[in-house]
């Protein structure tokens, strides 16, 4: 596939995206696209490192609830703006990254034992925002107090009384133009020598250093990029629910989501979370809306399908729906543009 | 060019290099052979900052590089290759040899343009879109021999670029080592390939069991009884002595 | 007392003793989770995530046969450790090692994938309601001074260290221990030898799955059971593992007690939520400082 190609099928696929939901006046479907543009970017933050730089985080939830932790409580405590709010969500996000990175790159942890200690650390950040009281309200979890004057909605980043348009797409618009911001980033990162040298170091660190790379800060660049887009999502999530607490934040669920879209859509791709995202959400809403509803609408039908095809992709589709496509395309076009 | 000052090496008790000396002057190409397990490839990773060393010093250009990071090394113009090829598999030619240019060249486009002229330099310009992956061993040797070009080094560190390829191979490598050579990199390499060692190499040094046992011109090395002893062992010494022979 | 400027509560002697001991029994729960854990690792060098979750099955296995044909949870475990093993074993050769293509990272996103599936068909099949056994036995035993110990406990200790020794005999004395200790230590050489390794590592697997099956059984009558009861031992089963030093079973068990005494005493000075955290600590300073174990070889 070409670049002019590639090109072509991104401005579609976005403009699409742009577009829909004016189109859909159901509130539960825009819903839906906003939770899906919201997994795919929380995919992107995790494929960074570990796509394009071969570093498999088991926690990213960390990052997830630094963001959401920071965003929350300044505007609570201290009453910042939530404008102001979330540049420290951001940074206080990748800085959380960066002190887990340096801790595990400069002792040269690598492979299962990376995965491990992040693992580790979203953990010991859990019972922390659980015990720690007087700062994090503990397990009740922070509440931000609703907005319900439409003259301060952009001002409180509250969209619930910010009439017709805002009140109805505000969030989808605020999560579109996240994921612009990351797949733009992703995709400069994919196309500059940092990003070349991260892949480098992910396909072989040792070949990487002799090649005059320094792998300790290349791996250090990516999570804290990496970080710092999980961190908005943190931001994001809790602007939408105006509520956090330490399971949603720090549980594993979110760590675990953030993997789910890259894994499935291809690994070190820019197109890889945004094509698992919609295709497991598609796939999630279709199971629950036959199979779930016919067995009575139990919880964990959706789950259990994204665990069997998170285990055939593994198995069948080492690059993930994008390599697929990838296939076809060539099938179709006869090779010419491969 | 490189002054390598009683180097020591243990690994557990086990001694790997015992005192080695050596220097590599600019523009030569010297070599170091040695039988199997002698600690050549220690050395090299000694040198090239994989691997630190008990005690002894490595200057580089002038530079203390002793204990140095390997990155840092290879920014200041030494750069090594691997006994076992280490391609990044999974990206192409170009993009492999784009990812040593890119130790002097920031923009992308630059350093994959750069790529291109390497491959050149190594015959490898008909293959620049396969994937590193799926080249034979004598296309990962080239390729690795690119991608540590590309870094622009002033002394290349050359660890076993011949073995593993057919004597077709072996012949079509040698000129394009010395090409490399001529161009200004000064060459230092490690090889058991003894008709390249010969034909190739002003000045050869022969590390046996860790210790360096003798140096010389390779014709006159190779003629010492006790490297002959010692390395070559008694049923190679007469062919050897008669390939110097033919060579000379 | 005061610790890093925090200041500690002072208990007597007594308290801290009576907390050190419960420390034991719970140390003696996690060794016995973390022996299947350990073995898996030692041979076949992967970090299975699906652990916690297997244990849950198990043990919602002992739980069914308890209450749909009264088998006591202990008698139980003639049906479930054949039962583990088969499983296991069939799962490492079926799915898990089909899928990885025997790359590491895989390997861990395979098992988390089949930790997911069993979660949250266990969610759907049997809903998020906690289920205990009820036995004649589980609230008497017997009187240690500065605590009490039930007899589940006595025998969840006494059976950690018997699975520990059956698990040493069974890799120092049978040819398959032996074949499988060849195949962790030289995987080509042993296929050279004619091992067939695919089927030792399904082998392993299958014990390590037996091991945890062992270990539901002696859980059961002192845990609930419910979908989430694995995850909350996958974290400390691993801190067991890294602790102790992956693949040494004698490890497993010292760090088991080592972690439960922490996480006791932990709990007795920083306060029930917090006191948890010292696992996590642990877990990280081990990873960093000494990922080798205490009883593990150094790489």
């Amino acid at each position: 596939m070409n670049e002019r190609t590639r090109l072509f099928g991104w401005i579609l696929l976005l403009v699409t995206l742009a577009v829909v939901p004016l189109f859909l006046h159901s509130a539960r479907w825009i819903d839906f696209l906003e939770m899906t543009l919201f997994v795919a970017v929380l995919g992107q933050g995790w494929n960074i490192l570990a796509g394009y730089g071969g570093q498999y985080s088991f926690g990213h939830a960390l990052f997830f609830g630094t963001g959401a932790y920071i965003q929350a409580l300044l505007q609570v405590k201290f009453g910042l703006s939530p404008w102001v709010a979330m540049w420290f969500a951001v940074s206080g996000g990748a800085l959380v990254g960066a002190f887990v990175g340096y801790l595990s790159f400069r002792y040269g942890l690598r492979g299962s034992y990376f995965a491990l200690i992040t693992l580790a650390f979203a953990e010991a950040f859990l019972v922390l925002s659980r015990s720690l009281k007087s700062i994090t309200e503990g397990g009740q979890g922070v509440q931000l107090p609703l907005n319900q004057d439409p003259e301060q909605a952009i001002a409180t980043f509250q969209f619930n009384f910010a009439g017709p348009f805002l009140s109805e797409y505000g969030f989808y618009y605020t999560i579109f133009i996240i994921l612009l911001l990351a797949y733009g980033l992703t995709a400069w990162m994919e196309r500059s020598r940092f990003g070349a040298q991260l892949v480098a170091v992910r396909e072989n660190e040792d070949a990487a250093k002799a090649l005059g790379i320094n792998a300790f800060k290349v791996k250090m660049g990516a999570i804290c990029l990496s970080a710092g887009i999980t961190a908005t999502c943190g931001v994001y999530y809790v602007q939408k629910f105006l509520f956090i607490e330490p399971g949603i934040a720090f549980g594993p669920g979110k760590s675990v989501e953030a993997l789910f879209a890259p894994i499935i859509g291809g690994l070190g791709t820019v197109l890889g979370p945004l094509l698992g995202s919609l295709f497991i959400h598609g796939v999630g809403e279709m199971t629950k809306a036959t199979i779930g509803q016919a067995l009575g609408g139990r919880p964990g039908v959706d789950l259990i399908l994204f665990g069997i095809i998170l285990i055939l992709v593994l198995a069948f589709l080492p690059r993930g729906l994008v390599g697929l496509l990838e296939a076809i395309w060539k099938r179709l076009t006869g090779g010419r543009n491969a | 060019m490189l002054e390598v000052c009683g180097i020591n090496k243990t690994f557990g008790g086990l001694k790997a290099v015992t005192d080695a000396n050596l220097s590599v002057s600019e523009g030569k190409i010297v070599s170091l052979i040695g039988p199997n397990g002698a600690g050549k490839t220690t050395l090299f990773a000694v040198i090239s900052g994989f691997l630190k060393s008990d005690s002894g010093s490595v200057i580089f250009n002038g530079t203390d590089i002793t204990g140095k990071p390997p990155h840092w090394i290879c920014q200041q113009g030494l750069v090594r290759t691997f006994q076992v090829v280490q391609p990044f598999a999974s990206l192409t030619v170009r993009e492999n040899i784009a990812v040593g240019a890119h130790t002097r060249i920031a923009g992308r486009k630059q350093a994959l343009a750069r790529a291109a002229d390497v491959a050149k330099l190594v015959d490898m310009d008909g293959m620049l879109e396969q994937s590193a992956g799926d080249l034979t061993i004598a296309g990962r040797k080239r390729l690795e021999l690119a991608r540590a070009l590309a870094t622009e080094p002033k002394l290349l560190l050359l660890d076993e670029v011949m073995a593993g390829l057919n004597a077709t191979e072996i012949h079509e490598l040698l000129p394009v080592i010395r090409g490399i050579r001529d161009s200004g990199v000064t060459i230092f390499l490690i090889e058991h390939v003894m008709q390249a060692v010969m034909s190739l190499s002003d000045y050869t040094y022969v590390l046996n069991q860790g210790v360096m046992i003798a140096e010389g011109e390779p014709k006159n090395v190779t003629r010492s009884p006790e490297v002959i002893e010692a390395y070559l062992g008694h049923g190679a010494a007469a062919r050897i002595a008669k390939m110097a022979g033919g060579n000379a | 007392m005061e610790f890093l400027g925090i200041t500690l509560p002072s208990y007597g002697w007594p308290t801290i003793a009576g907390s050190a001991i419960s420390g034991v029994f719970l140390g003696s729960i996690y060794a016995l989770v973390a022996l299947g854990l350990t073995l898996i690792y030692g041979v076949l060098h992967i970090i299975n995530f699906a652990h916690g979750a297997l244990l849950m099955l198990a043990m919602y296995a002992v739980y069914f046969l308890w209450s749909t044909f009264g088998i006591d949870p202990y008698l139980a475990m003639l049906i479930v450790v054949p039962g583990g093993f088969f499983f296991g074993y069939g799962l490492q050769r079926f799915v898990i090692g089909k899928a990885s293509h025997g790359r590491d990272e895989i390997i861990l996103l395979v098992t988390l994938g089949v930790s997911i599936v069993i979660e949250n068909a266990a969610l759907f099949f049997f809903s998020a309601t906690e289920r205990s056994v009820r036995v004649p036995y589980d609230l008497d035993g017997i009187d240690l001074g500065v605590t009490w110990a039930v007899y589940p406990e006595l025998a969840a200790l006494g059976g950690s260290f018997l699975i520990t020794l059956a698990l040493w005999v069974f890799m120092s004395r049978t040819d398959t221990g032996k074949a499988i200790r060849a195949v962790a230590k030289e995987r080509q050489g042993a296929q050279l030898m004619g091992i067939n390794v695919e089927h030792i590592f399904a082998v392993t697997f299958g014990i390590g799955v037996a091991c945890v099956a062992a270990a539901a059984s002696l859980l059961v009558p002192t845990y609930a059971v419910h979908p989430q009861i694995g995850s909350l031992f996958v974290l400390i089963a691993f801190t067991v593992v890294v602790l102790g030093g992956m693949g040494s079973f004698v490890g497993a068990l010292v760090g088991g007690f080592l972690i439960g005494i922490t996480e006791q005493l932990g709990r007795l000075y920083l306060g029930e939520s917090l006191g948890v955290i010292t696992i996590s600590v642990i877990f990280i300073l081990v990873l960093l400082f000494r990922p080798t174990g205490l009883f593990g070889a150094k790489s």
